[in-house]
Order: C-alpha cells, then structure tokens, then sequence
C-alpha cells in the first residue's frame, strides 16, 4: 500500500449524513450514560436507605440543578435505549438498506424526542 | 494475527453477542421500572423497598448491574480504540489507552460492588 496515497478522514470536512448523526449521537450518550451510572446508583442508595432518606430524596429532587442532572442521565438513557433498539433490529434484517437505515434514524430521533420531552414534562 | 486483549471477550464476535444480550437485559430492566412508576399512583418508601426486597427484584437488578459493567466495557473499548490511536494521538497513544482503560475498569468495578452493596444492605 502506498504510504503516501491521499486520506480524507477529518470528518469535521464532512458533511454528516443522519444515519451517521445518529450514530455518533449513540456513542456520545453511551459515554454519558457511564457517568450517569453513578447518579442512578446514587439515587437508588438513598431511595433504599431508610425512609427518612426516601423522603429526603424527594426534596433534594425538587432542586432545579438536581432535576436537570436527572433529566440529562434519563435522556441519554432514553437515547440510547432507543437507538439500540434500531440496531437489534437491523441485526435482524430489518432497516438495513440505506433507505432503511435513513427511515430507521428518523424514527429513533423522534421517538427518543418524544421520550425526552415526555421526562422533562415528568420531572417538572 | 494479533488478537485484542484488551477487549472483553477476546474476540469480536464474542464482544458482538455479549453487547447485544446485555443491551436486552438493559432495556427490558429500564422498561421494567418505568412501567413500575407509571403504575404506581403514590411511590412510598415501602412500595419501592418492598419491591428491591424481592429475591427476583434483586437477581434481576444484579443481571442488569453485570449488563451495565460488560456492555460499558465493550463500548467504551470501543470508543478508546477509535479515538486514543497513533494516528490521532502519536506514539504515546497505546500507554494513555491502557490508563483510561485502567481508570475506567475500576470506575466498573466500583458500580458493581457499589451495587451489590445497594441491593444487599438494606
């Protein structure tokens, strides 16, 4: 292979399909999602302790920066959820063509919203 | 061939089918809760303890903190091998990859014993 052969791969010169768009976006909250890991832990541990750290929990809940760290960690889950859910089915044969897979980040980008925005409605 | 040994199942398809079943227990845990919410007019201190004090709520919260350490493991190795590379970062590219890998097996190990201790301690 000719070392000196020309590569383009710095993708911020190019023009993001949405199937790619969704696919970094997976990744992306993926990466949050493990830190969120610590804040679900963190919640389930109060939420167990006793009940006068359950109750606490609520009130600490209603704190603005509190509920948008909530938010954030259940929106990426959400994300990721849903987009995970494409892969599957693509693994199964469905999706897979690029119209598929077009039509397919469509539809996880707007369930996920639907989610999303359905949280933030829950939360406050 | 040189193998990766620093992935979870030592192979790619092995990585592949771990990712995919963890992915199932996790979705299928996260739904069960949020259909436990939603289904729960006032969620009180005993509803929720009374659940996570089931034996089947707590084998089914240990598979998922398990789902959680090998699917995170497998997707961040993922994510380190793509960005933390000799092409990106040069040379010293493979020693910061096996600090951040490092650093985030025991971030895993933390939740899992952390977990554990959740599930069990109360």
């Amino acid at each position: 292979m000719k070392k000196n052969r020309p590569v383009n791969l710095d993708i911020t010169t190019i023009q993001l399909p949405i199937t790619a768009f969704v696919s970094i976006l997976h990744r992306a909250s993926g990466v949050v999602l493990f830190a969120g890991v610590a804040v679900l832990l963190w919640a389930l541990e109060n939420s167990l302790a006793s009940e006068e750290q359950f109750n606490a929990l609520k009130t600490t809940l209603n704190n603005p920066l509190c509920q948008f760290i909530l938010w954030a960690t259940l929106a990426a889950l959400a994300y990721h959820m849903v987009a995970g859910i494409r892969h599957l089915f693509m693994d199964i044969g469905i999706g897979e063509t690029l119209e598929g897979g077009q039509n397919g980040a469509k539809i996880a980008l707007f369930v996920a919203f639907i989610i999303i925005a359905a949280l933030g409605v829950w939360i406050w | 061939m040189v193998t990766a040994v620093t992935s979870f199942g030592r192979s790619g398809l092995y990585d592949w089918l771990i990712q995919r079943v963890s992915a199932v227990v996790l979705a299928a845990y996260t739904l069960f809760i949020a259909a436990f919410i939603l289904n729960t007019p006032e969620m009180t201190f005993a509803v929720w303890s009374e659940l996570f004090g089931t034996l089947y709520m707590r084998i089914f919260s240990l598979l998922a903190l398990l789902s959680i350490a090998a699917h995170a493991w497998i997707g961040l190795w993922a994510v380190l091998t793509d960005y933390l590379t000799n092409r990106l970062m040069g040379a010293k590219a493979t020693v910061m990859r096996l600090i951040a890998q490092m650093v985030l097996g025991l971030v895993t190990v933390t939740y899992t014993v952390w977990g554990i201790e959740i599930l069990w301690g109360f």
